[in-house]
């Protein structure tokens, strides 16, 4: 299970440029230092505020842009639960996954707000809004993907099978 | 049951009879990692316990997104590259050698029919080779590095079909705006775009190649044109030996299909702070710029520097607007000077940089200080992209660019044609 943490709320097309900005991904390469810049174009002292299992919830096509894995990798290290967003762009679902940052699609991201404390469980698929008292069902993700996920990346799936996933 | 070029290309590298929707595992004719995320590719090599590469002459290592180094904290990334680049004897791409994705196009690696994978978003460019080239992150990437295939969603296809002769003064970035700001940053997500119609077979492979750098703004996997009689000659002068590529069926299916005419397409911009934000120049004109880029992987090819030149010659910048060019590689580079282009520039009082992403990547080259406006012939103008959050990137054309540097000011370039 994910969470239980609080709600940082996001809308449509948030782009990595504002999951991590270029001019520090391409001048710092700590990434403790790094993810101390995480959404501040977004909400400039967002690392400073969000807690250790907090969740961020966005609108549709959340990670646009540029393929840069410092984006989920930030994210991970200031331990957000996960993304719960409309939709994802293509490259940074996959790279989330990829690092182990749990990535979930729900159609009803209307319905949290930010503050809201929430749980989720992609294994049985929900997301539970405790402060609402209300549960949404997610988009499963596909074996593959969560087996990738549940041993917390690609890196250490392949340490621990020997192989890709592919192979 | 008819194939896009997309699932034929996927079927072909993966051995199975592939449509839209099935999951395959692709044979990868290249892969191309750059200094962005170049320190995230060989730790995650490394703690896969890679030990060499699947085909060292298959990979491409280049140095363009901070280079020359601006800081130590990358000095020492393009240390590692190096020391991995000769262990492994990849290719490698010095400080200087340009924009990956132009080196990519003229390095031999990317041909017609085949899979390439980057770790840039900007990889769909290749697509106007008719290759099915994607962006993908670094861990993938080490992957990659290791086993030489990479699993992909076969993905369905957007047909854009585009007709009509352009205008004087609209260029293919104008088009491939129009189209961002119709299909939107989301519109095309998980999917491939097909570029098809009259204009398309009428724009050299410099034009194609900016439709296509620009798809992944939609969110698209890929963009793709068929390759022709043009895109073979273009390859061919560059020394590649030649490889048919595939072509769509008749009765391939599209998961849409757009038209756009552009008989009468004007100059558009791409406004602050989203590539979809797009308007005409007209109705954005006389906004005052401080800072005019021409370069980047969308338009930094010699099709665009003699755009630029052409307006420029002649003239020199308004007082108050620093002009950076930056060719796409070092070839370009060359033949710039000897066509005489970078004349032009230095005359127009133009800081020429060396080839590579310059402040595209906004890292160096061209930070923006809070309350300043540039005018970028590159693919985002995200809040912060350049530098400050309070400033303005607006992206177009070389030509609305270069007479937008001329008047100090967001100006259509069909101004020019009136005044000469």
């Amino acid at each position: 299970m994910l969470g239980p943490g609080k709600v940082w709320k996001f809308g449509d097309d948030v782009n990595t440029d504002y999951i991590i900005a270029g001019k520090y991904k391409l001048s710092i390469t700590d990434l403790d230092e790094l993810s101390r810049h995480a959404m501040e174009t977004l909400m400039p002292d967002f690392s400073k505020k969000v807690k250790k299992g907090d969740f961020i919830v966005a609108g549709r096509n959340f990670g646009c842009g540029s393929s840069r894995e410092q984006a989920p990798l930030v994210l991970k290290r200031l331990e957000i639960s996960a993304v719960i967003a409309k939709s994802f762009a293509r490259i940074f679902y996959r790279n989330a996954v990829n690092i182990g940052l749990p990535v979930i699609e729900c159609a009803d991201v209307d319905k949290i707000e930010e503050g809201d404390i929430l749980e989720a469980d992609i294994q049985r698929g929900y997301v539970k809004n405790v402060t609402k008292m209300e549960t949404y069902r997610i988009k499963p993700l596909p074996s593959e993907i969560q087996e990738i996920l549940l041993e917390g990346g690609l890196v250490k799936y392949v340490k621990k099978h020997g192989r890709l996933p592919w192979q | 049951m008819g194939k896009t070029i997309s699932e034929k290309i996927l079927s072909h590298a993966s051995g199975k009879d592939a449509y839209a929707g099935d999951i395959v595992v692709a044979r990868i004719d290249a892969a191309m990692m750059h200094d962005g995320m170049a320190q995230l590719v060989i730790n995650a090599f490394r703690g896969m316990n890679g030990k060499t590469l699947w085909d060292p002459n298959r990979v491409a290592i280049v140095i363009d997104h901070v280079a020359p180094s601006a800081y130590e904290a990358f000095s020492k990334v393009h240390k590692m590259m190096r020391m991995f680049a000769f262990k492994h004897n990849a290719k490698f791409y010095e400080v200087g050698s340009g924009v990956c994705h132009q080196l990519m196009i003229e390095s031999g690696l990317v041909h017609p029919g085949g899979v390439v994978v980057g770790s840039d978003s900007h990889t769909c460019t290749y697509g106007a080779l008719g290759a099915f080239a994607t962006g993908i992150g670094s861990t993938e990437m080490a992957a990659v590095l290791l086993s030489g295939k990479l699993w992909f969603k076969v993905p369905e296809t957007i047909e854009v079909l585009i007709e009509g002769r352009l205008p004087p003064m609209v260029f293919p970035k104008d088009v491939i705006l129009k189209i961002v700001g119709a299909i939107k940053a989301y519109g095309a997500t998980y999917k491939a775009i097909e570029f098809k119609g009259s204009t398309v077979k009428s724009m050299n492979v410099e034009g194609k190649l900016t439709l296509t750098n620009m798809t992944v703004e939609m969110g698209a996997k890929t963009g793709i044109i068929e390759p022709d009689e043009k895109t073979y000659e273009f390859l061919k002068a560059l020394g590649y030996r030649e490889i048919k590529g595939f072509t769509s069926d008749e009765d391939a299916e599209y998961s849409d299909s757009i038209k756009f005419d552009v008989s009468d397409l004007e100059p558009q911009i791409s406004c602050p702070h989203a590539v979809d934000n797009v308007k005409t120049v007209k109705e954005v004109e006389g906004k005052k710029i401080d800072q005019v880029f021409i370069g980047s992987c969308t338009n930094g090819r010699l099709y665009d520097l003699r755009i630029a030149a052409e307006i420029m010659k002649g003239k020199h910048a308004k007082k108050g607007v620093r002009v950076i060019v930056i060719p796409a590689s070092r070839k370009v580079y060359r033949e710039a000077v000897k066509e005489g282009l970078i004349d032009i520039f230095l005359d127009f009082g133009c800081a020429v940089c060396n080839p590579g992403c310059g402040p595209c990547a906004g890292a160096h080259q061209g930070i923006l200080a809070p309350g300043e406006r540039c005018i970028s012939t590159s693919n985002r103008n995200f809040k912060a992209r350049m530098g400050s959050p309070e400033a303005e990137i607006y992206l177009a054309s070389p030509a609305t660019a270069a007479v937008s540097a001329v008047i100090g000011e967001i100006t259509d370039p069909r101004r020019f044609l009136k005044e000469g």
